[in-house]
């Protein structure tokens, strides 16, 4: 019997959580630009590679 | 020669490309920028897209104001005594090679520690240790690789923008407690008579009921509140049925679920407002980088070198210039005052004012007014008015611009609503007495069911996606319009006026023609050789145009200030220049821009200048002759007229010699006699014209600097469409009429059921998402291929 009250909490919970994560990105500006990042995110390889290059040269200096 | 392309930019090398690393130039500035990257390692720039940059401008002491301390006060958005942090508007950044290179500005300048690109809105976030580098050093370098920024007035006045994400947290409530309404209302539709279920109904009804709490009085919040306003006004708008059926569908539902009546319509409830948002989302798109709104702020600079009085220079604010003060005006500086010119050589370019792009000389005591740009090195000027006073910024004391030119437009929306909310006041009322008679005790349920299912959430919904839609398919064709209900108002123009200069005439080019007895070959090699000498707008006109000839030196050369040019060689001594100058004892016509040539004293012919129109001009206003008034509505004077009548359809209009508040009383008149009007400008002295009319669109050769106040924004190059988007927009009405019919299709079926007394909560959970999105999928449906017609 008592598992409905589990499950419906539980449920609850779980929908609260996402409203409440969902209203903090919006806070954190996550909404204002929905372009910029998944360009961004194509770059990412390239400044690790950038980095490793940059070590390399201070090593051999 | 060659057609070699720049490596950097891209632009043509010209005759003399700079080669570096086997690579060509078209200057220095691009070598310099591929220098750095070669050095700092960062040429996989180039790997990313061919030629991402641009030339940068000439950019010495333009900045000096950014060492300001208010200045950087204002411009700044955090400042520690370490740190601190701007927001730049960089209208230069098109692509993703762009974000690349401005978010690895650390590699360039070790003291920026952080740089982040908003391509939406074309900004970058510089965060900058202050102690070892500062704002100039920032925007200098910027700048220098090809990323100039635009600081303009108004970001000295706007401090910290506040963005507005309410719509954004209502559509979060609104689909948290949609998708949560509807797990819990699951039992009740399959009506499984199981125990348990039956046991905890109260329990799933009252968490539906919480649930339902934000949806009703937050996130519909705003369809109450323009529904009282409405009522207020006596007047109908589609929110008072929404509001009504909102009120109802909460009122009933809730009272159900307290008697045990029933399980109450919290699904279609939240279903409803949850549909409506995104509506009212999808309508909302905006151009983030694109205004509208743009006064003179947009365009003036924030500071300005003054002389003081013991002749050093200094920087000042512009709204700190007084009457009297003496300002010094760089190249390619905006002149922010009225004033009169004391020093130097002014060859003032008045296009971001008239659209024209002849500069025009200006000797010592002439008047010079703010909106022009100096062209010619450096100038003195004495300040006559503040920049609030000045002829220009006056214009902007209209009370058009205060105006909101969507209060007072009934929408299509609205006036449907109006008939169908009475509509179903009538069917609702003789239900209930129908049924008051025949079952007195179903009469209130067949009153509110009537009312639930006939919420107009369909019709609210196909405008919003129809323009919506269409909105980001003319942004895709370079046609940027401000909002929804500006495609609404185009499609009901019957008049347009045009703007001559910049708007139906070209900015880049303008061409003569030669009148008069032919010259000889020898004649015209000193002529060309004569031009190639002289700085004079004119002259540089004429000499691109004439053909090639040989380089000759010149047995003498002399150059009269406002006169003309004298040039001897051989036997030949021409003189070219006015009328007055070279002798010509012909009736000069002053309202055309003329060049006379006489050689040896003997009148030879003259060259006059035509305004170059932009192409499909012709083929254009013939499209429109058929359907609209059309009207050329000029600040210039009669010079162009007879060639506008061969090239424009009898019936155009032509008005000339109008002053920027002519326009606008023009337009308002025409307005009170039942026209609407299309106004197509594009100069800052067309912006009362274009707040005054019912849709003022500017004409821009680059959407991301150049356009005054207006609804909607066209590239010049897709000026001969403008016809197909006017066009588009009357199918976009069709379309929104269509849908109409669809939807009340739907509410015929929810009616039968409401009246009878049958409306099952499953039926109204099935039947309202179904209309509204079978009205999103046709109205999206319908766009696209109206869309597809228009390319």
């Amino acid at each position: 019997m008592s598992v409905i009250y589990i499950l419906l909490t539980v449920s609850v919970v779980v929908g609260v959580t996402f409203f409440v994560i969902f209203i903090m990105a919006v806070r954190s500006g996550q909404y204002d630009d929905d372009y910029t990042p998944s360009v961004r995110m194509l770059f990412e390889d390239e400044l690790v590679k950038e980095q490793t290059n940059t070590t390399k040269q201070t090593k051999t200096d | 020669m060659g057609n070699n392309t720049c490596f950097h930019c891209g632009d043509d090398c010209g005759n003399h490309p700079i080669t570096f690393q086997d690579k060509s130039f078209c200057c220095n500035g691009c070598k310099t920028v591929f220098e750095i990257f070669n050095e700092n390692d960062l040429t996989c720039y180039y790997d990313l897209q061919n030629s991402p940059g641009a030339i940068p401008k000439e950019i010495e002491g333009k900045y000096d104001f950014l060492s300001q301390e208010n200045i950087i006060e204002k411009l700044t958005e955090f400042r520690s005594d370490t740190i601190e942090i701007t927001t730049l508007y960089i209208p230069h950044i098109h692509c993703s090679s762009c974000i690349w290179i401005l978010e690895n500005l650390n590699k360039l300048n070790p003291n920026i520690s952080d740089s982040q690109v908003n391509f939406g809105k074309k900004t970058v976030r510089v965060t900058y240790d202050s102690t070892k580098t500062n704002l100039k050093a920032v925007v200098l370098l910027l700048s220098s690789i090809g990323y100039e920024p635009y600081i303009s007035l108004d970001d000295f006045n706007s401090g910290e923008k506040h963005i507005n994400r309410t719509l954004i947290y209502k559509l979060g409530v609104a689909a948290f407690g949609f998708g949560n309404i509807m797990f819990l209302s699951f039992p009740e539709y399959f009506e499984v008579n199981e125990y348990w279920l039956e046991q905890y109904k109260p329990l799933f009804r009252w968490l539906m009921f919480a649930l339902s709490l934000p949806i009703v009085f937050y996130a519909a919040q705003d369809y109450f509140i323009s529904a009282y306003k409405g009522l207020k006004a006596m007047i109908l708008n589609i929110d008072v049925p929404i509001a009504l059926g909102v009120s109802v569908l909460f009122i009933r539902s809730t009272i159900e679920i307290m008697f045990d009546l029933g399980s109450g319509f919290f699904d279609s409830l939240a279903g409803l407002i949850f549909f409506l948002l995104v509506g009212k989302f999808f309508q909302q798109k905006t151009y983030q980088f694109l205004s509208f709104e743009r006064d003179y702020k947009s365009y003036f600079p924030i500071a300005i070198t003054k002389i003081n009085k013991e002749g050093n220079e200094e920087t000042i604010q512009v709204y700190d210039i007084e009457k009297g003060d003496r300002i010094l005006i760089r190249n390619e500086e905006l002149i922010p005052v009225d004033g009169i010119l004391i020093n130097g050589k002014a060859k003032i370019d008045y296009s971001f004012v008239t659209g024209e792009s002849q500069t025009v000389s200006k000797a010592s005591g002439d008047k010079l007014f703010a909106g022009g740009k100096q062209t010619n090195g450096v100038i003195e000027m004495e300040a006559l008015k503040s920049v609030e006073q000045s002829y220009l910024t006056q214009l902007w004391s209209n009370d058009v611009f205060s105006k909101n030119k969507e209060d007072g437009f009934t929408t299509i929306t609205n006036t449907i609503s109006k008939h169908f909310t009475i509509a179903i006041l009538t069917i609702s009322l003789i239900a209930t007495s129908f049924w008051l008679f025949v079952d007195a005790s179903k009469a209130m349920n067949v009153f509110t069911a009537v009312l639930i299912i006939a919420c107009p959430c369909a019709i609210a919904l196909s405008a919003p996606f129809t323009f919506g839609n269409l909105l980001r398919i003319f942004g895709k064709l370079k046609f940027y319009v401000k909002n929804a209900s500006v495609i609404e108002q185009l499609a009901q123009i019957n008049t347009v006026i045009f703007d001559k200069t910049g708007t139906i005439t070209s900015n880049k080019q303008s061409h003569a023609e030669y009148d008069g007895a032919i010259l000889s070959d020898s004649e015209s090699l000193v002529l060309k050789n004569s031009l190639r000498g002289s700085n004079h707008p004119l002259s540089r006109t004429l000499y691109n145009i004439l053909q090639e000839n040989n380089i000759i030196t010149l047995d003498a050369f002399e150059e009269h200030i406002g006169k003309g040019i004298e040039a001897k060689h051989d036997a030949i001594n021409m003189k070219i220049g006015s009328a007055n100058f070279v002798g010509s004892t012909l009736e000069s016509s002053v309202l055309n821009t003329t060049v006379h040539i006489s050689s040896n004293n003997i009148y030879k012919g003259k060259y006059t200048f035509y305004n170059s129109y932009r192409k499909g001009v012709s083929k254009l206003f013939n499209q429109l002759k058929k359907h609209f008034d059309l009207v050329i509505l000029s600040g210039d004077n009669e010079g162009e007229r007879e060639n506008l009548t061969k090239l424009l359809p009898a019936k155009t209009k032509l008005i000339f010699n109008q002053k920027p508040e002519d326009k606008l009383e023009f337009i308002k008149y025409h307005q009170s006699e039942g026209a609407k009007v299309l106004m197509i400008g594009d100069g800052l002295n067309d912006a009362g014209a274009l707040a005054q009319s019912n849709v003022g669109i500017a004409i821009s050769e680059d959407v991301n600097v150049f356009s005054p106040a207006c609804d909607g924004i066209l590239d010049a190059s897709k000026f001969k469409q403008l016809y197909q988007f006017i066009k588009a927009s009357k199918s976009a009405i069709k379309i929104i009429k269509w849908s109409f019919v669809l939807s009340f299709f739907y509410n015929i079926i929810g009616l039968y059921f409401a009246v009878t007394g049958q409306l099952e909560p499953v039926v109204a959970a099935i039947l309202m998402p179904l209309s509204s999105i079978s009205i999103v999928v046709f109205t999206t449906i319908a766009t696209n291929l109206l869309g597809r017609k228009l390319k």
